[in-house]
């Protein structure tokens, strides 16, 4: 099958800064018309065109995955990432064209749940949003633990108290306010699944507390992207297009690959899937794997990589591609 | 185009026939002369006009009496079509993929008209003409996924994705080759394809989960798979087995081009939006040995096919004991010559 | 008896393991004949605050008093002996009820017996996965017949008769947790009257 995903046409229809450091984005679709349903937990990615550069960021969808009339996402400026959150605070206009993904879902609920319990931190509160639409248009059952750095950083924290009262549980940091988690965990009925976005700290924590409290793995559910990490510029042989590809210090394997004209297949561009795992034909150095994807022994075995996430550092590597 | 609806059955005198037209359509799964389990899927995109890879959801002329059948076997045993309670969602889905894709590309045959959620659907074949408000079961007479597999050629299954695999939470089958919705409703990819020999030490089932984990709204995949019936019964059902089984016995080389049928499955994949969940609907076609070999490359490989299969296939698919014959009565048509790639008739 | 090895089998077909005891917030043990031993195992590596966490359902089938006094001297919280699985069915279902997210469920004895609170525990939110089985004791199998629905218990040969039916079935390794048993399929479908000699093969 031919790499990524279907591809949507859309005209940003909203910029709207939230706070000091996240902006909201509305997509309709250009030329009028629907856009595809999606389910609760879904994320888009965003292709920008930077100059010679094209970035792909992944964002989650957190409108009312039932409205096909738009499409929203939430962006948090990271002056320290490879420029994709810049871009989008700095260059998307009103009225611009933009090429996004049809939505994924690596993130969905598991509909069996008696309860759904979500644990988010920060920026992590996006792909709730639209889960608690939908679970509200369902009847599910569901609670909100949200923690935010202060209340003015609150990101959405405001309405969704007024939209689910009851529901949602607010956590100042700068009021050293903090989810009591051990409490939380210990009281849940049976049937109860618990989902986490946020911080990389935050989801170890809630995999570790729950995991020590007996609690089963398929019951604890969590959502990271992983930014691609910059690195050492390093070269690559590709076997099958009979290229050589050089990757830069802040460009990731996948889009050097991409950039050379090479189909390479994603999906997440985060190492949570496993579309882009390609198998490599000979080294002589080191692998960086960073994904969520292949097992300890996987990369231990040297015979395969995820492109979109980790790096090389080495004399050769050769790829399958 | 329209199309002319077969009266016809598929059990007691079997009037079941293949019109010409269905003949040089037949989607015959085999595209060299010998075959093999294997990870054989690829985009379910339109291919093809006027065969039955050129439609979402193919409609063709056995599609009225199918659905008689269909209603039978389920006012029989109503265990052929259940739903685990999370799955209504996925139901609902499947009444929009399918209504939205049928509407479109059958508008002669099926129109829907929305009004916000509340639809209108007209299936003028089998005369139904319903208003609905989508989302709501009670405005149905059937659970969602039940109402529209009743009005949709093939078995359905439903996947719910979680724990990186896929279970079998939902299903409506009733032109199953020999396994039970009732016993499987809940397994997971690997335990439903337990008793499947071979493909799981060939390591095929992992790698289509890993592919069909993947399945991308909109971007729908396809495959064939295939066995052997005796008659043109589409219900072959482990249930009914006690019945059906002895016909197996009835074969002989007289009867053979009229009794022994190829059954071949179009299986196709769709992520479904709202829940997130796979829809695997199983579409079931059968032709006679006779009108088969009425396409001289067909019949030339499909006596290749079954002579060299392996021998667990051969078991597994339940027909080890009447290969000899059907070896022998195929054999006729085979004259030695080479066949050309490709599933299709050759142009003559 | 110590704990069973099977015959490697297809992927339907449920492995079981070593009990061993895990942190949580409760235990329920569930147990019916040799099953004791498997418990009794467990408690001589469990910490002194085990028990009294924990909920002993204890069905002593053909052992008598065999284990169920030793049972009982290891002080659960709340222990339990009956005389079938079906009468303790209802009190499974309340235990459940009470426990939270955390609880640790052991399962041992016999598949039957497994595989049917398994179901319970499932039914109430425990991912199967979560559940430690251990087998011991009998190796008959709880059957279901694919053409009536009808289960028969303690299947010990292949083919059997269907208890309900009374038609003759094959023993299919094919097993389904939401029903908790194995296939069984009419052996002589193809060739009605035609049925095999019954080999015993499970104990
Ligand atoms: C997710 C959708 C699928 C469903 C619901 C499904 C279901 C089944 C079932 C119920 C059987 C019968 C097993 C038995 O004997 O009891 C079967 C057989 C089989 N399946 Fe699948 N299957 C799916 C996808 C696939 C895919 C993607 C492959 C790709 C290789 C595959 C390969 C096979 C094969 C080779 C057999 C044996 C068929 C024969 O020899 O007649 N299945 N499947
Ligand atoms: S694209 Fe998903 S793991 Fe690399």
């Amino acid at each position: 099958m031919s790499a990524g995903t279907a591809k949507l046409n859309v005209t940003v229809a909203e910029v709207k800064p939230i706070n000091d450091l996240v902006t909201r984005f509305k997509f309709v679709r250009t030329g009028g018309g629907d856009l595809p349903t999606f389910s609760g937990g879904a994320h888009t990615v965003v292709e920008m065109q930077d100059g010679d550069i094209t970035r792909l960021n992944a964002y989650s969808l957190m409108s009312n995955p039932a409205d096909r009339g738009a499409y929203t996402i939430s962006v948090r400026r990271d002056d320290q990432g490879r420029g994709g959150s810049k871009f989008m605070h700095t260059r998307v206009i009103e009225g611009m064209e933009m090429v996004i993904s049809n939505p994924v879902n690596l993130f969905s609920l598991d509909l069996r749940a008696k309860k759904h319990l979500m644990l988010a931190g920060g920026i992590g509160i996006t792909p709730f949003m639209a889960q608690m639409h939908q679970l509200s248009m369902m009847d599910g059952h569901f609670e909100l633990h949200y923690s935010v750095r202060t209340a003015s950083l609150g990101t959405y924290a405001k309405e969704l108290s007024e939209r689910y009262p009851g529901k949602v549980h607010i956590y100042h940091d700068d009021q050293n306010e903090a989810i009591d988690l051990k409490t939380l965990l210990a009281n849940q009925p049976l049937g109860t699944h618990v989902y986490v976005c946020g911080p990389k700290g935050m989801i170890e924590w809630v995999h570790g507390t729950a995991e020590a409290m007996g609690w089963p793995r398929e019951a604890v559910h969590s959502e990271e992207f992983l930014a691609p990490a910059s690195g050492k510029p390093f070269e690559v042989k590709c076997a099958v297009s009979n290229k050589i590809v050089q990757v830069g210090e802040h460009q990731s394997l996948l889009e050097a690959l991409e950039a050379a004209g090479i189909d390479a297949p994603y999906l997440c561009r985060g190492g949570a899937c496993g579309q882009c795992e390609t198998n490599v034909i000979g080294y002589d150095g080191k692998f960086l794997h960073y994904d969520h994807w292949l097992t300890d022994e996987q990369k231990a075995g040297g015979k395969h990589i995820m492109p979109c996430v980790s790096r090389f550092e080495g004399k050769t590597l050769v790829l399958d591609r | 185009m329209t199309i002319q609806f077969n009266d016809e059955t598929f059990r007691g005198d079997f009037t079941f026939r293949n019109s010409e037209w269905a003949i040089k359509r037949f989607p015959f799964p085999f595209h060299e002369d010998s075959y093999m389990y294997s990870v054989n899927m690829e985009p379910h995109t339109s291919y093809r006009p006027g065969s039955v890879f050129e439609r979402t959801f193919d409609v063709d002329e056995h599609y009225v009496s199918e659905m008689k059948d269909r209603a039978q076997v389920l006012a029989d045993d109503p265990l052929r079509c259940q739903s685990l309670p999370h799955m209504t969602l996925a139901g609902w889905d499947l009444v929009e993929l399918i209504m939205e894709a049928k509407a479109r590309e059958y508008p002669d045959l099926f129109e829907l008209h929305k009004n916000g959620n509340r639809w209108r659907w007209v299936n003028k074949p089998l005369g139904i003409d319903d208003t609905f408000t989508f989302l709501d079961e009670s405005t149905l007479p059937y659970g969602p996924m039940e109402y529209i597999t009743r009005q949709t050629q093939g078995d359905f299954a439903l996947l719910d994705q979680r724990d990186d695999n896929l279970w079998m939470d939902a299903g409506m089958v009733t032109t199953q080759a020999d396994w039970s919705l009732d016993f499987d409703i809940g397994m997971n990819f690997f335990e439903w394809h337990a008793p499947v020999p071979k493909a799981h030490e060939m390591g095929i089932f992992v790698r289509a989960l890993k592919f069909l984990l993947n399945i991308q709204q909109g971007q729908p995949a396809r495959r064939l798979n295939w066995t052997m019936t005796v008659n043109p019964l589409l219900d072959t059902s482990p249930e009914n087995y006690h019945k059906w089984g002895e016909m197996k016995q009835d074969l002989t080389l007289e009867n053979m081009g009229s009794k022994q049928h190829l059954r071949v499955e179009l299986q196709t994949f769709f992520r479904l939006p709202r829940s997130n969940a796979l829809v695997f609907p199983i579409r079931c076609y059968l032709i006679s040995f006779g009108d088969l070999v009425t396409v001289p490359k067909w019949g030339r490989r499909l006596h290749r096919v079954i002579r060299d299969l392996p021998e667990e296939l051969a078991t597994y698919k339940g027909f080890i004991d009447n290969r000899p014959m059907m070896v022998e009565w195929l054999s006729q048509y085979d004259d030695g010559s080479p066949t050309s790639d490709g599933i299709w008739p050759d142009d003559d | 008896m110590s704990k069973t090895e099977f015959p490697p089998s297809i992927k339907s077909r449920p492995v079981y393991g070593e009990l061993e005891p895990r942190a949580g917030s409760g235990h329920l043990m569930i147990a019916d004949a040799e099953g004791a031993e498997a418990i009794l195992g467990l408690a001589k590596s469990v910490d002194p605050g085990f028990w009294a966490k924990t909920h002993i359902i204890y069905i002593p089938k053909k052992t008598g008093t065999k284990y169920s006094s030793q049972l009982e001297q290891l002080g659960a919280g709340q222990y339990y002996c009956g005389p079938s699985y079906e009468a303790a069915q209802s009190r499974i279902r309340r235990a459940l009820q009470n426990c939270h997210m955390g609880t640790q469920v052991y399962l041992t004895g016999t598949e039957s017996l497994m595989g049917q609170a398994m179901h319970e525990a499932v039914t109430a939110g425990i991912p199967h996965t979560a559940i430690q089985t251990e087998h011991r004791g009998s190796t008959a199998r709880r059957m279901q017949c694919v053409h009536c629905k009808g289960i028969t218990e303690d299947v010990t040969t292949d083919p059997f008769e269907c208890s309900h039916c009374g038609l003759s079935l094959f023993v299919r390794d094919h097993y389904s947790r939401r029903i908790a048993a194995f296939q069984g399929v009419r052996v002589d479908a193809e060739d009605p009257g035609n049925i095999p000699e019954k080999v015993e093969l499970f104990k």
